[in-house]
């Protein structure tokens, strides 16, 4: 079993990326389970045909400890399993606590089963505190890829979280296996995503073009490869997942530091000198 | 070698540099200089000390024994449970039949309570609250996880003031704040201020009135000084907080004057209401003989009134006359006796005068969250540098009422009496203690052990973390942040009480009795078990007597 973890910077199309990816590997006839670390819940949307999920920490709140696993495990396309951790209304509580509590509780209920390929996370945003670094501690995600594009607060995102792959490298062999371009349609964006990459010890696995069928796909609830499998964007997310599926590059990420960061924005020409 | 620079020997580098400053040997220095001491500083990993949290302080010092107020305790029920009782903090019903303080009020927060945010919980606990007792208050404590998830406990207050028409005032006191308990007396001293001193208006009753501030009635001390000021016809308006009630203490800014007694955690509450309302505090000491007379005779001359001054010495005469013969026989059997004192913030100095009437004499004394103000004066405030941990905790800004402050004193008639009486002013517990005794701050566990064995007091006051320890090595220990299971010790009765209680443990040594079973049968006596896996010759233990 593979635990993968997906991170990124917010709103560059994690939950998407990682669903598509998904359904490119299920279609390969892999054995997936997603799980959703975000409190939006949000992350299983185009497996599942919309938003039909109740999260764990909804189902813990109502039941109190006493779960059953359907609850709160569905099966979508491809027979991808998907579990939405959930988490509070914005600004009361605690998700990252909440992340914890749901991962140990799913561990307990068994969804962890032996005939699993691949078990993905889909974190929010940054690693801000101890919670959001759950999936890539100690026994879980082992390897990580991070969404990202050509735009600069992207890859300052994209660094800084290997600042956190490294931290718990030492401790919790978690690796880095790649950075994941979806592009934005930036100048250059796939020589400075690989210049970044490089410097970072990493690959980038793969470019994602834009492609306005991936929005018309999300409007009908559906991934690009359920939606229009004939398209060329279907093409490039099978290709994503042949690479994932095949990757064998992990490494403990060598974080930039701020200048050098900007540095290779320079030579790239999206900082003026 | 003396005891200082033996325990300093046993530190490495980095803790050795940070304890030097923290123990010292009381020398009388030229021109009454007091030696500066180190205090108020973060406790050292590993150390084991004997401190407590910030809300310990809030809650379990200041807010709790408020009795006709629910206090509830925000957070996992631990913070709640073991904070329920322990002070001793006694209280009675007034009139109004309220009573809270027996009861433990905690919203009893579990993990779902963290994730999704615990203010439902809170907003729950108060309408049961509120429905079932009807308190005059609801004070909402809160704890360290509180602090982490970011409950807006304000709102909440805010709201419930809004929603049932009492007071509501929630008090961020979460347990990491500040460096000890200290933190958390600020910060209910701080919403004492803000939102209850001040709030009804209702006039004394008397002629002369007062407050009694820093006495929490721990085993009825608040009580027996309440029954001497009123034997000579003052007031009390309110105390703070021993069987204190929202009712009282929102009026106490009418009172003529605040008395301080524990200087520690409510000096803040005496500058401010000084500040606002032009209130004076004394600092007065009810526990001791010599210390009351001195005591209730400041106060007579506070006032000055030639009634209150005679009144004064009949009830000093009259309380002498009843203690008088109990109090020779006590120091009879007490005399030569010495003591080592350790507790909060000031008892450590008031119980030095008591100790000194029965004829016991103090050879060590610290505080576990004194500032350096309360071993050495007010007078270093000043001087006292800010660090990170202090300046956490909020400074109220005060303004002057321009309604209701008033002065009692004329300037002269205030600046003569600051040279007679410690008038907002408090000298320290350093000045009053002999040449040659140790002062600690923040002793530790290993220190108290050092300390016992190099001095070997008679008695060793001090609280539940160390008595046992103490105990089991041979030395009586009586706790004096809870009177074990006794008191009132304050006033003229209560020293009687005190003192007997000292007998009774002075001249029952079990504890010295006791030889603990690894020196009658040493473990290193012990052989490895043989090849069938038995021990031969050693139960029992031969023993190296």
């Amino acid at each position: 079993m593979r635990q993968v973890a997906i991170y990124g910077k917010g709103g560059i199309g994690k939950s998407t990326t990682t669903q598509n990816l998904n359904a490119g590997l299920a279609s390969m006839g892999k054995h997936i389970m997603i799980v959703g670390c975000d409190p939006k819940a949000d992350s299983t949307r185009l497996i599942l045909g919309g938003l039909a999920q109740t999260s764990v920490l909804d189902t813990l709140r109502e039941e109190g400890e006493d779960i059953e696993l359907d609850l709160v495990l569905k099966e979508g396309y491809g027979g991808i399993r998907c579990v939405e951790s959930g988490g509070p209304e914005p600004g009361v509580g605690c998700a990252g606590r909440g992340i914890i509590t749901s991962i140990s509780l799913l561990e307990r209920l068994g969804a962890y089963t032996e005939d699993l390929d691949y078990v993905f996370y889909d974190v929010l945003g940054d690693v801000v505190c101890g919670g959001f670094a759950m999936p890539i501690r100690e026994g879980k995600a082992q390897e990580i890829y991070i969404v990202c594009s050509g735009e600069m607060m992207a890859l300052y995102a994209a660094n800084n979280i290997s600042k956190g792959i490294r931290k718990y490298a030492n401790t919790g062999g978690v690796r880095l296996g790649g950075l994941i371009c979806n592009s934005r349609n930036v100048d250059g964006e796939a020589d400075l995503v690989s210049a970044v990459a490089k410097e970072l010890g990493t690959q980038m696995i793969h470019f994602v073009p834009r492609d306005n069928m991936v929005q018309r796909a999300e409007i009908n609830k559906k991934t690009v490869i359920e939606f229009a499998p004939e398209c060329t964007q279907a093409d490039e997310y099978r290709t994503l997942a042949k690479k994932i599926d095949g990757n064998d590059m992990f490494v403990i990420p060598k974080p930039l530091t701020q200048d050098r960061l900007e540095e290779i924005l320079m030579e790239h020409g999206i900082l003026d000198a | 070698m003396d005891v200082k620079t033996e325990i300093l020997g046993k530190y490495n580098a980095k803790v050795f540099k940070s304890r030097r400053d923290h123990i010292l040997q009381v020398e009388a220095g030229e021109d009454g200089k007091v030696q500066e001491i180190a205090a108020n500083t973060r406790a050292i990993p590993g150390i084991m000390t004997n401190r407590g949290c910030c809300y310990a302080g809030c809650k379990g010092v200041v807010v709790g024994p408020i009795r006709d107020a629910v206090t509830i305790t925000h957070g996992p029920i631990g913070c709640g449970f073991y904070s329920w009782g322990t002070r001793r903090n006694k209280a009675r019903a007034g009139e109004d039949g309220k009573n809270f303080i027996q009861y433990c009020f905690s919203t009893d927060m579990q993990e779902s309570d963290i994730v999704f945010g615990g203010d439902k919980k809170l907003r729950q606990a108060i309408k049961e609250a509120v429905d079932i007792f009807h308190p005059k208050a609801i004070f909402i404590c809160s704890t360290c996880p509180v602090g982490l998830i970011g409950d807006d406990i304000h709102a909440v207050a805010a709201e419930a003031e809004k929603t049932y028409g009492i007071l509501c005032q929630a008090f961020s006191c979460e347990g990491y704040k500040g460096v000890s308990q200290s933190g958390g007396h600020h910060i209910a001293n701080n919403g004492l201020m803000k939102r209850v001193i001040g709030s009804s208006d209702q006039a004394p009753a008397g002629k002369h009135s007062l407050n009694l501030l820093g006495e929490y009635n721990i085993g009825g001390d608040g009580w027996e000084v309440e029954r001497l000021l009123a034997a000579i016809g003052y007031e009390v308006v309110s105390v703070f907080t021993g069987n204190g009630s929202v009712a009282d203490i929102a009026r106490s800014h009418k009172a003529d004057l605040n008395l301080v007694q524990c200087h520690r955690s409510i000096n803040y509450v005496a500058e401010m209401m000084k500040a606002a309302y032009g209130t004076s505090w004394l600092k007065v000491n009810f526990i001791g003989i010599e210390s009351v007379c001195q005591s209730l005779r400041d106060i007579a001359a506070f006032f000055d009134d030639p009634e209150i001054a005679r009144r004064t010495e009949e009830v000093i005469a009259a309380e002498l006359a009843d203690v008088a013969p109990e109090m020779e026989r006590l120091k009879e059997r007490l005399s030569g006796k010495t003591a080592a004192l350790f507790v909060g913030g000031s008892r450590s100095h008031h119980y030095q005068f008591l100790l000194r009437d029965l004829g016991v004499t103090t050879v060590l004394a610290g505080y576990e969250f004194a500032h350096r103000d309360d071993y050495e004066g007010r007078e270093v405030i000043p001087d006292i540098k800010e660090d990170a941990d202090s300046k956490n905790i909020e400074t109220l800004e005060i303004v002057q009422d321009p309604k209701r402050y008033r002065v009692f004193l004329s300037p002269e008639r205030y600046e003569e009496l600051r040279r007679t009486m410690e008038l907002e002013r408090y000298s320290g517990m350093i000045r009053d203690m002999p040449d040659g005794s140790y002062v600690v701050d923040d002793l530790n566990h290993f220190e108290t052990e050092m300390f016992a064995k190099a001095l070997k007091p008679d008695i060793f006051f001090s609280g539940i973390k160390d008595k046992y320890v103490l105990q089991k090595g041979g030395t009586l220990s009586r706790q004096l942040h809870s009177y074990d299971y006794s008191g009132p010790y304050a006033g003229f009765r209560g020293a009687v009480i005190f003192g007997r209680d000292l007998v009774m443990g002075c001249y029952a040594p079990a504890w010295s009795m006791v030889i603990p079973p690894w020196k009658a049968a040493p473990s290193s006596n012990q052989q490895p078990p043989d090849e069938k896996g038995r021990n031969e010759g050693t139960a029992g233990g031969p023993s190296d007597a």
